[in-house]
Parts: C-alpha cells; sequence; structure tokens
C-alpha cells in the first residue's frame, strides 16, 4: 500500500508500474475439476429453462439460460453441468452460475467454426460477447449511437494490473488480426491502440495508430483517456459511447483475433495476481476457474478476515468467497492481509480539502459527501457534480476521516438510477 | 460452503494513504509546541499553569458533552487537546482558573459541539471561546494589566497597544529580530515570532494546513499596514511589526487555517486568508479592539460558505 510521503503539499502521486522489460511468463493454472460459469440474469420465473442439471456440454458451446433472454456463456470445458444457481451481485446485479464438472476427454463444438470463415457482426455478437476481456460489442449494433472511434486499452485501468500490457508484449500479433477484423466487421476505421510509454515500440506492430498514457492514476480512466488522447471532454453523465467512442481491452481484442483465425473461441484468460505484499504475477487460467485454485498455484495461504479483490486496490470489488470463478473480465486477484487492511470510519467530513485537491474531475467532494451523508442525492446531482465524478477512488484514498467517499458516489448513482428507471417505466 | 473462511468485504478502493485525524492534531500541536515551550520558559509556573488547565479542561468538555449527547467518546482523536492548546496559547499568562474554564467550555461545547461536532463548526472554537472572553472580561486581556508584576529583560509594555497610543514613537523599542525572539509581551504562545513561523513551515510542508490561507493572510496584513504606515508613518507602525506583534503569526498558522471553518478550493483561500489579513489590520489601525487578529478571522468565518463556491468547473459540467 502506497502510504502518504513525508512532504504532503503535493497531491497523491499514484502511478502504474511498468512491466519488467522482459515479458514475465504467466504461470498455467491447471484445468479445475468443476468450473463455474456467470451469466447475466434477464430471465422472468415463467420462462422455459434450456439446461438441464445433468445435461453434457462440449467446449466451445453457446449455452443460454433461456429462449427469451440473449444472455449465453460460452462453455470453457466439457462436461456435465452439476448446478445452476442464482447468484446477487452488488448494485442489484444478478447472475446465474451454471457449474459444470470437468470431463478429461474434451470435445470441441464446431458451431463457430463455420462462422469464423466470414467474420461478421452479428457471429461476433452471438459467439464473441464472453471472450477474455469481455468485449461489448452489441453497442455497435445500437443505431442511435454511433460509434466512430474504437481505442484499443493496452494499458490497465487499475494501479499493479498489468494483464492487457502483457497481451501487448507478448501477443501483438493476435492484437493486430483483432483491429484487423474489427475494421471489417464494424466498418469503424478510427482504431487507436493506447499504451504507456515505455511500450511504444511494443504496440507499433498492432496495424492501428500508437498513443501513449501517462503513467500516473487515474490517466487510463476513460474519462481521462478521453481528454487526453481525443481531446474530448466527457459531459458530466455520459459514457464514453454515447460520445462515439468505444474502449476494448487489448485481451479482448486480441481474443477476437485469435477466435477468428483459428476458428475456436479462445477460453484462457490472463491474470495479474497481486500478493499479500504488494508483488504481482501473471497466470493465466481457463475462465470459470475457482479463484481458488489461483491462489493454491502460487502457495498463498487466505487466512480468516483477509481480504480477496478482483481487480485492482483503487476499483476493484471484494469477493466473499474462493469459490467465485475467474470470469471474462476479471484483470486481477489482488489478496490484502487482515493486518493491512485499512477501516473506514464513521467520522464526519473535517472539510481538510484534500480530496478537493486529489479530483481529478474538479467535483467538489466536500460538500458532496455531505449530502451524500444525508441521503439527498437529486440536490447532490445537482449541485455539487455528482455525475462528473470518474469513479476512481482517490477521494477515498486520501481521505483523513476515513469516509467512505467513494462508496457513497457508487450509491448515489445507484439510488439515483433505480428512481429514473422507475419513472420511465412509470410514464 | 459452512466451513468457509469469512473475508473482509468492503468497497474499493482498498488503499488508504494512512492519514487521520489523530495523526494531523498531534502533528499540529507538534508544531506548536516550541512557541507554547517558550511561553512556559519566559512566564515561569503560571503559564505552565493555563496551558496545563486548559488543554485538561478542553478534554473534560469534550468527554462531558459526548457523554451529554451519547455520542462516541472523541477525546482520542486529539482535537479536544488542540483547542485546549491554541486556546491556553492566546491567554496572558496570569489568566484565573476560572476564565480559563468558561473559554475552555465556549471553545470546545458552544464553539464546537452545539454545531455538531468535528468539521461542523462554522467558527473556529479557539477563536469563539477567545472572543467571548474578550468581551466578557476586557481587562484580563488587557496585557498591560495582567503582566504588570512581570519584570523581564525587555520593555513590558504591550507593543499593538504602544502603538495604537502612542503611534510609531511608543514602539521604537522593538526591534525586528527582538520580536522574532520572542522580546515582548502577549498571549502565551502568541509572542515567539520564530517558533510560530517554523512550526507554521512545519505544518505547511507536511501538508497539514494549506499554505495559501497562511501566505494570503500574512500577504494581507503585510500589504494593508504598508499603505497604512505609507499615508502616515508617525501615526501608523510599519508592516514587519504587524507581522510580528499581537496573534498575527499565530492567527496566520494555526487560526487561520482551521480545517472546517475555511475554504478548500485556492481562489477562496486566497480571498478568505487575504480578507482577514486586511480585516486585521483594519481593526487594528482604526478599530476599537488592540488586535483585531480573532475578529478578523471569525469574520472571515463567516463568509467563508459563499466564498468557498468559487470553484472550478467539474469535468464535463456545462453549466
Amino acid at each position: 500500500m502506497i502510504k502518504r510521503s513525508f512532504i504532503g503539499l503535493t497531491k497523491p502521486m499514484l502511478k502504474y508500474e511498468a512491466l519488467d522489460l522482459k515479458t514475465p511468463e504467466p504461470t498455467i493454472i491447471q484445468e479445475p475439476k468443476k468450473v463455474s460459469l456467470f451469466l447475466d440474469k434477464t430471465y422472468g420465473f415463467k420462462d422455459t429453462i434450456l439446461l438441464k442439471i445433468g445435461d453434457t456440454v462440449k467446449t466451445g458451446q453457446k449455452l443460454s439460460v433461456s429462449e427469451n433472454s440473449d444472455a449465453y456463456v460460452i462453455s470453457t470445458v466439457t462436461g456435465k453441468i452439476s448446478s445452476i444457481e442464482t447468484l446477487a451481485g452488488d448494485y442489484g446485479k444478478t447472475f446465474t452460475s451454471v457449474s459444470i464438472e470437468v470431463d478429461e476427454n474434451e470435445e470441441i463444438d464446431d458451431q463457430f467454426k463455420t462462422l469464423a470463415a466470414e467474420p461478421t457482426l452479428d457471429s461476433a455478437i452471438n459467439f464473441l460477447s464472453g471472450v477474455p476481456g469481455k468485449p461489448a460489442f452489441k453497442i455497435f449494433s445500437d443505431p442511435e449511437k454511433p460509434i466512430n472511434t474504437i481505442i484499443v486499452n493496452g494499458v490497465d485501468r487499475d494501479l499493479l494490473v498489468g494483464t492487457n500490457q502483457y497481451v501487448i508484449k507478448s501477443d501483438i500479433d493476435a492484437v493486430k488480426n483483432g483491429v484487423r477484423i474489427l475494421k471489417k466487421i464494424t466498418g469503424i476505421d478510427n482504431i487507436l491502440i493506447a499504451v504507456p510509454q515505455n511500450m511504444m515500440q511494443d504496440a507499433i506492430g498492432g496495424g492501428a495508430q500508437v498513443v501513449t498514457v501517462d503513467s500516473e492514476y487515474p490517466a487510463t480512466l476513460p474519462a481521462m483517456m478521453m481528454q487526453s488522447i481525443l481531446g474530448q471532454i466527457l459531459p458530466a453523465g455520459q459514457s464514453c459511447e454515447d460520445m462515439g467512442v468505444c474502449f476494448l481491452s487489448a485481451e479482448a481484442v486480441a481474443s477476437i483475433g485469435t477466435a477468428i483465425e483459428e476458428g475456436r473461441i479462445p477460453s484462457t484468460k490472463t491474470v495479474t495476481f497481486i500478493n499479500k505484499d504488494g508483488v504481482k504475477s501473471l497466470a493465466s487460467a481457463k475462465i470459470g476457474t475457482p479463484v481458488r485454485n489461483i491462489i493454491n498455484a502460487f502457495g498463498v495461504t487466505l487466512n480468516e478476515k483477509d481480504r480477496l479483490i478482483s481487480g485492482g486496490p483503487m476499483t476493484g470489488a471484494t469477493l466473499y468467497s474462493e469459490n467465485f470463478p475467474v470470469l471474462a473480465d476479471t484483470d486481477a486477484i489482488m489478496i490484502q492481509d487482515r493486518d493491512n487492511i485499512p477501516f473506514i470510519s464513521d467520522y464526519p467530513c473535517i472539510n481538510c480539502g484534500e480530496c478537493v485537491r486529489a479530483c481529478p474531475a474538479n467535483v467538489p467532494v466536500n460538500m458532496l459527501v455531505r449530502f451524500l451523508e444525508a441521503g439527498q442525492y437529486e440536490e447532490a446531482a445537482d449541485q455539487y457534480d455528482l455525475y462528473s465524478c470518474i469513479e476512481c477512488g482517490l477521494c477515498s484514498y486520501v481521505c483523513v476521516s476515513k469516509m467512505p467517499v467513494f462508496h457513497y458516489i457508487k450509491l448515489a448513482k445507484y439510488e439515483l438510477g433505480r428512481t429514473t428507471s422507475a419513472e420511465a417505466t412509470n410514464a | 460452503m459452512l466451513n468457509q473462511k469469512k473475508l473482509i468485504v468492503s468497497h474499493a478502493p482498498f488503499w488508504h494513504d494512512g492519514s487521520s485525524i489523530t495523526v494531523r492534531s498531534y502533528h499540529t500541536m507538534l508544531a506548536a509546541l516550541p512557541a507554547a515551550l517558550f511561553g512556559i520558559f519566559t512566564y515561569g509556573m503560571p503559564a505552565l499553569g493555563v496551558v496545563s488547565l486548559s488543554i485538561s479542561f478542553a478534554i473534560i468538555w469534550e468527554l462531558l458533552i459526548n457523554k451529554v449527547t451519547q455520542r462516541t467518546v472523541s477525546i482520542g482523536d486529539g482535537n479536544a487537546a488542540l483547542i485546549g492548546l491554541l486556546f491556553a496559547m492566546l491567554l496572558p499568562a496570569t489568566s484565573p482558573w476560572w476564565m480559563v474554564a468558561t473559554g475552555t467550555f465556549v471553545a470546545v461545547v458552544i464553539g464546537k459541539h452545539i454545531y455538531g461536532g468535528i468539521g461542523g463548526n462554522p467558527f473556529n472554537p479557539v477563536l469563539i471561546g477567545v472572543a467571548i472572553l474578550m468581551v466578557a472580561w476586557k481587562d484580563y486581556f488587557d496585557f498591560n494589566e495582567a503582566l504588570v508584576n512581570y519584570d523581564l529583560r525587555f520593555a513590558m509594555v504591550y507593543p499593538l497597544a504602544a502603538a495604537k497610543h502612542l503611534g510609531t514613537s511608543g514602539i521604537e523599542a522593538f526591534s525586528t529580530a527582538g520580536l522574532l525572539l520572542g522580546q515582548h509581551s502577549g498571549g502565551i504562545g502568541a509572542t515567539f515570532g520564530l517558533g510560530l513561523i517554523l512550526g507554521g513551515i512545519y505544518l505547511i510542508i507536511r501538508g497539514f494546513i494549506r499554505w495559501e490561507i497562511s501566505v494570503s493572510f500574512l500577504a494581507g496584513v503585510f500589504v494593508t499596514a504598508l499603505l497604512f504606515h505609507m499615508s502616515d508613518p508617525s501615526l501608523y507602525a510599519g508592516p514587519v511589526f504587524h507581522l510580528l506583534t499581537g496573534y498575527t503569526l499565530i492567527g496566520a498558522f494555526f487560526l487561520a487555517t482551521e480545517d472546517s471553518s475555511s475554504p478548500v478550493n485556492f481562489i477562496p483561500m486566497l480571498i478568505y486568508g487575504a480578507g482577514a489579513g486586511v480585516m486585521t489590520v483594519l481593526i487594528r489601525n482604526i478599530g476599537t479592539y488592540v488586535d483585531g487578529v480573532v475578529f478578523a478571522i471569525l469574520l472571515m468565518n463567516l463568509i467563508n460558505p459563499i466564498c468557498d463556491k468559487i470553484r472550478p468547473k467539474a469535468l464535463g459540467k456545462v453549466v
């Protein structure tokens, strides 16, 4: 954990750590006995469930739970479905978890292979939305928000994470294929590859214009990259997609390249594993592998009251169980020792202004948080720029009172989102 | 699933820079210590008595109000002790015990907790305490009267009173070096200019106070005093004299910079600091009070919320 420096005059400097010059080889995690695959739960109670416990599935087979829902997941293994359950995520998200007991004799489903010869946007939407890196293809087919620029993210969103940098270093050919295919299926020519300064050379082979990103957090968050790369300022409350810019991670683009080239949907995810002492290593695991297998592979013991995080130290999400699987967008697994966990407190804001100085979006956090604490979300959004927040987490990081500022902001956005969608359906 | 390990689950971010209110309070006290110790050394046991009593009373009041309002006991964060220390540093060494008790009561209970505790106070609690005492028992705050029994190695006349009543001729005995080294009478911890400046610089470097406020406060005092001095050098003392006497330095580094009653944005901080500085000299030179720091800062505390509305446009804000 990076502590406040002795000289506290300046705002915090959190640098993204560059990946080592020689590419580190990821530790290969063995195929687990059982995988769990997650898909968004969008079906209702009355829908017929297409999957049954005991069904056999092949590697690469497309699994959807219901006919009425277009959510699907591509099986990464061959085996028998052992359980189907519904799980609740944070902020009201629900998932269907399909567990598959792995059979040693792998069979490959060839439905995709025939489509791969002539790649189209439709086949990408139907088969490649769940590849490692989780590319959001659907936004390309939204007629109301045409996309005109694709930025391939060779940088990682959070500190300590090195997954996308690794992909650029090790598999630039796949990225090149991916870029080519993306140009073909989406018809968008303006594709940029964003990398940290020291990786300019690695990214040149990607077949797209290379741009560099500053190495100080939060320069790699989408809103910041919009500003530094495209010179566009993201209007408060809008997403990059609204502005016609789509961010795809380098890993996603590489997966697309590999998938079309080899006619097989890739199923191995590169994960940065961040140990208790902050040392990072890379691992490569099948999507659906329980996080426990990765922890065990690195010989780390997870104790009671430790913290297990999917993602990086600033914007990740905690997991409550080691059985949680690696998902298509799990870029990092981080473990914090129970002795090193900084706790939040219920102290009020003392108006020291650290957050105001740290905020990259100039949000008056000191005032905002007072309204959020009182649950006055609409006032917070109207007067104190709630929607300008780019969700970097620096305010909580520097808070002298140890307030969960970032948590308050996310909660407020979620609650406001709920009221507006409820109003829209009732209108 | 039942014998599964229990993990800690919480919201991002998972790092914290390690700062805390306790660290902040203790370091501010540490920075104030040289000046306070110098005062104790100069004025002897009575000063030590006032400082100890003030800190103890501040903590006791805080504990009592915590119990009465049934809140978590917050004396551990050091804020009450800090209020007590700063309050004592403004008092004359001979202040009676009941004055210290009343003053800290006003500071901690009325200045801070009535408004909802730490972070909620619109005024600097220390200054609320001092202001009430200054208005209520004027004589005890007359440093010439209060320190009449002291005969130290320097002129025992209170420099600001001399400047006010006698003009420049009354302050010829005070040299800049003497003022810096604390060779003038005044509050227990407010006379040792060098110590206060060093403490202030320490706080600025560590980032515990906002330099913009201190610097603009001092600049405000300097410029206004300079203008007055230029208009009538025989009547109004020079800018350096105003910077080093009275509560100017302790005000600039320890009082005006109190977190909750001062602005956090750049331009408002400059307005706030400079405004307090200008008001200080105005009160000193044309007001009725000998020293204007207390009322000047309280006045600027009042405009702080409006002042802090001047802020940079947030990212992507259209209006």
